[in-house]
């Protein structure tokens, strides 16, 4: 199952979860996840099951003004 | 006198019922090295500091992934106020808002929602509706927006305890580019306002201060500064002296010349030229 994850296209065997996907790019703490432009509780990664297609957002605090 | 209190002390910046002693909020971004950011902030010891979020690229070791930010925001101890920059859409500010509020555990949003990418100007007509969507599910919304009065009063009717007009545009320091409207808008509204963005000098930040506002939000006045450090310290002084004097009341303008020693008594009176 083809997914986007910080716009980059990765392969995951299915069924996969938000958990899967986090793993794919070696997310590390601090970080937060947004689905197709919703944002994902921390709570919620294992049972938040994947589509195809699905753009998955992984972001991280930075400098701002 | 603009207010009762004669006591810095008693004259904290209050946004959504939180006292900040404060009325000076920094921006983290630009500067040259994280130790003058750092150093900077301490010299300006603001009331928050912003911070944003962006896409984490790879796993661990690789760039961007460096959390020398975070801990170093952990060890400031300063208030931070997220920021929802470079989102176009309601959907995307609302989004990003609650990514940040997780991230960083506040409650706390400086919305920014921009609809030109040229000027950066805010897309003031969806400002007010994400504004309303972000109180709604708890957030303390400080709106980044115009400095246009009936904006500013809409945002107020949909809960915004604060405002946060701009004097010019992001990162230009061109200081208040309307002064008219701006006074006009701290003449209608009560709610603190806060000037966000186009400050170049102390000077601005203490005219708008002396016009009444609030506080001011910087971030490149310092960090482009040739002495960043230095300039947060003429900032936090500026903004002080401006509130200091709003507080004091100014003396109205007059049209002609008005001697300051008393004239009475004057030597030499009436003796002429001869």
């Amino acid at each position: 199952m083809k997914v986007l994850i910080n716009d980059i296209e990765h392969d995951l065997a299915e069924p996969a979860c938000l958990t899967d996907a986090l793993a794919a790019v070696e997310a590390t703490p601090p970080f937060a996840v947004a689905i197709n432009r919703e944002f994902v509780p921390r709570s919620q990664y294992a049972g938040r099951m994947l589509q195809a297609d699905d753009r998955i957002e992984v972001i991280r605090p930075v400098t701002g003004g | 006198m603009n207010s009762t209190a004669s006591n810095p002390q008693d004259d904290a910046l209050v946004l959504y019922g939180q006292h900040f002693d404060s009325r000076l909020l920094l921006g983290t971004a630009r500067y040259p090295s994280p130790d003058v950011m750092e150093a900077a902030v301490r010299r300006a010891r603001p009331a928050m500091l912003t911070a944003s979020l962006r896409r984490q690229t790879a796993g661990p070791g690789t760039p961007g992934t460096d959390n020398g930010f975070w801990d170093m925001l952990g060890q400031l101890k300063v208030p931070v106020l997220p920021n929802t920059a470079g989102c176009h859409s309601i959907d995307e500010v609302v989004a990003t808002a609650q990514m940040a509020r997780e991230l960083f555990d506040t409650p706390w949003i400086k919305l920014e929602l921009i609809g030109d990418d040229y000027t950066l100007q805010p897309d003031t007509l969806q400002l007010v509706q994400a504004a309303e969507r972000l109180i709604r599910d708890g957030f303390q919304v400080l709106p980044y927006c115009t400095e246009d009065l009936v904006l500013c009063q809409r945002l107020v009717d949909v809960g915004c305890q604060a405002v946060m007009p701009w004097a010019a545009p992001i990162g230009t320091g061109r200081g208040p580019v309307n002064p008219y409207a701006m006074r006009l808008l701290r003449e209608r509204l009560s709610v603190p306002l806060l000037v966000d963005a186009g400050l170049g000098l102390p000077s601005h930040a203490c005219q708008v201060m002396e016009w009444g506002y609030d506080g001011v939000l910087l971030n490149t006045a310092v960090a482009l500064a040739q002495d960043p450090v230095a300039m947060a310290g003429a900032f936090a002084d500026a903004v002080a002296a401006g509130r200091a004097a709003w507080r004091a009341g100014a003396m109205a303008p007059q049209e002609s010349a008005q001697p300051s020693t008393p004239v009475l008594g004057t030597p030499f009176w009436h003796h002429g030229n001869d």
